[in-house]
């Protein structure tokens, strides 16, 4: 596998990591600064709220892939495995538990802080809540902030839900967050990173749709959420977070002039042979691997659902700042795993049809019982609705015991081998016609 | 009063009928009635008996069922117990029912409701979010909302409207319900030869699946029987089990636990029936407050409710002292996240006060238990040799 400082940068990936590297640096040196520091999850989360309190979010679900992807992971679940965690459940807590009993080393090799506020927005998955009644364990006397997030169950959001999770903030997580920092709540302050964060939002849509464009110029799924995504989740609401959407918007829009397809860790894709809307978030403990099977194949993902956890903005949601709590609320409504499951199917027939798919391809976490479950039964419908072959493939988001990469590629090269034929077909029908 | 074994044939076949013969033979009998299943844990059917309806338990299909259709539906990795219903579902073991509702313990059951909406089940299908929040201005008002979003469906089904009356009236009768069941364990604890894990469960369980005042009397009558001395008391332990509460462990697998010299005590099997501890107020003018207030106040723990400020752990610690139990046995369905996650800090306080336990996990469908029948009486033989 390459080492990831020979892959191709482009001006934004460098934006990216000199962001990522200031905020870990300044992570790391919270004893000086000060500056408290707010455990959270990236499925409904408070950005803009926390950045407007000065304290840093801390996202223990980028922890574990983090730590899956420098190879940390496996040595960390199984310290999890030893206190109890059972081989079952999520490994995304198994590994962040583990990482936190082995000093809680961060992604830069720097030591993380301990959280000074466990913020528990409880959006989309169960197990958020037992991954934080858990830490709120290992971290005694850290006040737990929790923000009960309803269900999209009516694939709706209604006006009782908005108030609930409004009072929620107002009465719940505001006061725990001013106790917390020292400081009050200052609304003009969000209402002006929203601001911020509806412009971010707006790039962040247009960079994602242009993958709709032949050849693709990006990779919605693995660039997706490697290049595009994290950015979003820790910096929404700053000026940084514009500036770098803006920068990768013109080297998008670059690409599409020239006809380009996206960017992979070796370089260009050449030829895109195939377009796919993926399900499902990805492995990462083999992630440069198992990316290079599908742009070795000329796969490209042109949309994924991974990419929406952290918001559906292509529905038109926007962060409002003349509503700032209400629109915080409407967000997290709004995010992937908060939509019920005929909502997900409508949204992934209707990529399969916008981004003119050849085929829908689910990867299905073992662990992941918030994507997993029922992901058989909207594989079928999308079959069914939008008519293209379906391909399903099995791993785990960071325990490397559940990534056979012999069992993926053949999988994979047989799935593609049927895309390929079924092309010929077609072209063969249109050529009689 | 009927003998004991003559009520234990009756549960019996009530409570594992798959086919719910009985539930659609009560909605046969009347127009205007309306038949609604839910899944684990707990549901208030308070507020589906007060508008002419019978809520029934749909707990999976155990190890009484073949699953054919369901395993195409579901990963390996995931629980035994969506399989089960997607397979009723498809066998059409469900028909004739109204509604479904789904409560909020996780995320597979919230998925399958979805399921249940795309091969559209019922004429409604309800995932039913309870609050986190528990103040009463908050979490309260919004638990409120979701119980008037089930009479809604209801209303839509057979044109009965809530009123204060009729749901007072349901109230007491699950009052009585929960305080009968209450009294049996309570008997048990101080008498637990007298009626079996096994037994009781079956008892408890044929509740879900009958009228509640079919049931109450039922209750009553067990209780007219285990009143009085039977059966001799053994050499056992005494256990509380934890972690069963939404796939249920097959019957083999009680017995074996009794049969390895362990007495249970108390158990979370059929934890929905005993959410409520104490009564729901039964006589006020607000009686779906009255239901609000007993689940932010008056519920039992459970994985499925946010602990922190009153933690489970602590609360399986004082059930235990409370019933006298020597130890715990935590035994929960294979990939049940719910329980599987809570089971190290439960663990946790256990040790610390000196509670012994052991664990395992099991499949709704599991055949074999020998393994866990030699767990058990490991178990039970070393309690009662420190002891
Ligand atoms: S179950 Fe899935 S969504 Fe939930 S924490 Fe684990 S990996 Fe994330
Ligand atoms: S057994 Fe556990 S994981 Fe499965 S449906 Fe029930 S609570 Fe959910």
């Amino acid at each position: 596998m390459a080492d990831p400082k020979e892959a191709i940068k482009e001006k934004s990936m460098v934006i990216q990591k000199d962001m990522l590297a200031n905020l870990f640096k300044e992570l790391s040196n919270t004893k000086e600064s000060g500056k408290k520091v707010v455990y959270t999850f990236v499925p409904g989360n408070l950005t803009e709220l926390i950045l407007s309190f000065d304290m840093l979010p801390v996202y223990p679900e980028i922890n574990a892939l983090q730590s899956g992807m420098r190879k940390k992971s496996a040595a960390y679940i199984r310290e999890a495995e030893k206190l109890g965690f059972s081989e079952d459940v999520c490994t995304y807590v198994k590994c962040d538990i583990g990482m936190m009993l082995n000093g809680n080393i961060g992604p830069t090799g720097e030591k993380l802080p301990p959280p000074d506020l466990l913020l528990l927005s409880y959006t989309g998955c169960f197990t958020f809540m037992k991954w934080f009644e858990n830490l709120e364990r290992l971290y005694p006397g850290v006040p737990v902030a929790m923000l009960h997030t309803p269900y999209q169950e009516d694939g709706c959001i209604t006006q009782e839900q908005i108030d609930y999770m409004v009072k929620q903030l107002k009465e719940e997580v505001i006061p725990k967050m001013e106790m917390v920092a020292g400081k009050k709540f200052d609304m003009q302050r969000l209402s002006e990173m929203m601001v911020n964060s509806a412009k971010s939002e707006d790039l962040l849509v247009k960079i994602l749709e242009s993958a709709k464009n032949k050849p693709s110029p990006i990779d919605a799924y693995f660039a997706g959420v490697y290049y595009i995504g994290p950015i979003f989740t820790a910096f929404r609401g700053t000026d940084e977070a514009v500036e770098y959407y803006t920068e990768l918007w013109n080297e998008v829009q670059e690409r599409m002039r020239l006809g380009l397809g996206p960017i992979t860790p070796e370089g260009e894709l050449k030829e895109e042979k195939f377009r796919l809307v993926v399900e499902g978030p990805p492995n990462w403990t083999n992630f440069r691997e198992f990316w290079k099977i599908f742009y070795d194949m000329g796969a490209v993902i042109v949309a994924s659902s991974y990419t929406k956890v952290g918001g559906v903005y292509d529905l038109g949601f926007r962060h409002d700042e003349k509503f700032p709590l209400e629109s915080l609320a409407k967000y997290c409504m709004g995010c992937y795993t908060n939509l019920n499951l005929p909502q997900r199917v409508n949204l992934l027939a209707d990529y399969v049809k916008e981004y003119k798919a050849d085929g829908f391809l689910i990867n299905s976490i073992k662990s992941c019982n918030s994507f997993s479950a029922g992901q058989l039964m909207i594989m079928r419908e999308i079959e069914q609705r939008a008519g293209v072959p379906v391909g399903f493939i099995e791993s785990d988001l960071v325990d490397p015991r559940y990534f056979s990469y012999a069992n993926i590629k053949n999988r994979l090269e047989s799935y593609f081998q049927m895309l390929g034929q079924r092309k010929v077909i077609m072209a063969q029908e249109e050529a009689t016609v | 009063m009927r003998p004991l074994n003559d009520i234990l044939t009756y549960c019996n076949e009530v409570a594992f009928d798959l086919n719910f013969t009985y539930a659609k033979k009560w909605k046969t009998e009347k127009s205007n009635r309306a038949l609604v299943g839910f899944l684990p844990i707990y549901f208030p059917r308070e507020i589906i008996h007060a508008v002419n309806g019978l809520a029934i338990g749909v707990m999976g299909a155990g190890d009484h069922k073949q699953i054919i259709k369901g395993d195409a539906y579901y990963q390996s990795y995931i629980c035994h117990l969506p399989r089960g219903i997607i397979e009723m579902a498809l066998d059409h073991s469900l028909e004739t029912f109204d509604g479904f509702i789904f409560p909020a313990i996780c995320d597979c059951v919230r998925n399958l409701s979805g399921m249940f909406k795309l091969a559209k089940k019922g004429q409604f299908q309800r995932y039913f979010d309870y609050p986190q929040n528990f103040d009463a201005s908050i979490g309260g008002v919004f638990y409120n909302q979701e119980l008037h979003k089930i009479s809604e469906d209801v209303f839509k089904v057979n044109g009965v409207k809530l009123t204060t009356e009729n749901l007072n009236q349901s109230i007491k009768l699950y009052n009585t319900n929960r305080k009968l069941i209450e009294e049996i364990y309570n008997i048990r604890q101080e008498y637990p030869w007298r009626l079996s894990a096994v037994d009781t469960y079956k008892i408890v369980r044929a509740g879900l699946s009958i009228t509640v005042e079919n049931h109450n009397k039922i209750l009553e009558e067990v209780i007219g029987n285990i009143t009085e001395e039977s059966g001799e008391p053994m050499d056992n332990i005494r256990v509380v089990i934890n972690g069963s509460f939404c796939e249920q462990p097959p019957l083999g697998l009680i017995k074996s636990i009794e049969m390895a010299g362990c007495y249970i005590v108390d158990d979370d099997f059929m934890l929905g029936s005993r959410w409520i501890q104490g009564d729901v107020e039964d006589d006020t003018n607000d009686p779906l407050g009255a239901l609000v207030n007993a689940y932010l106040t008056k519920s039992t723990f459970s994985s499925a409710v946010y602990d922190v400020g009153n933690p489970k752990g602590k609360r399986l610690v004082q059930l235990a002292k409370n019933r006298n139990a020597d130890g715990v046995i935590f035994s929960a369905a294979s990939f049940c996240d719910p329980a599987l996650l809570d089971r190290p800090e439960l663990q946790k306080e256990c040790d610390a006060v000196g509670i012994p336990h052991i664990n395992f996990q099991y499949h709704e469908n599991t055949g074999q238990f020998k393994v866990i029948k030699e767990q058990a009486g490991t178990f039970s033989d070393s309690i009662k040799l420190w002891a």
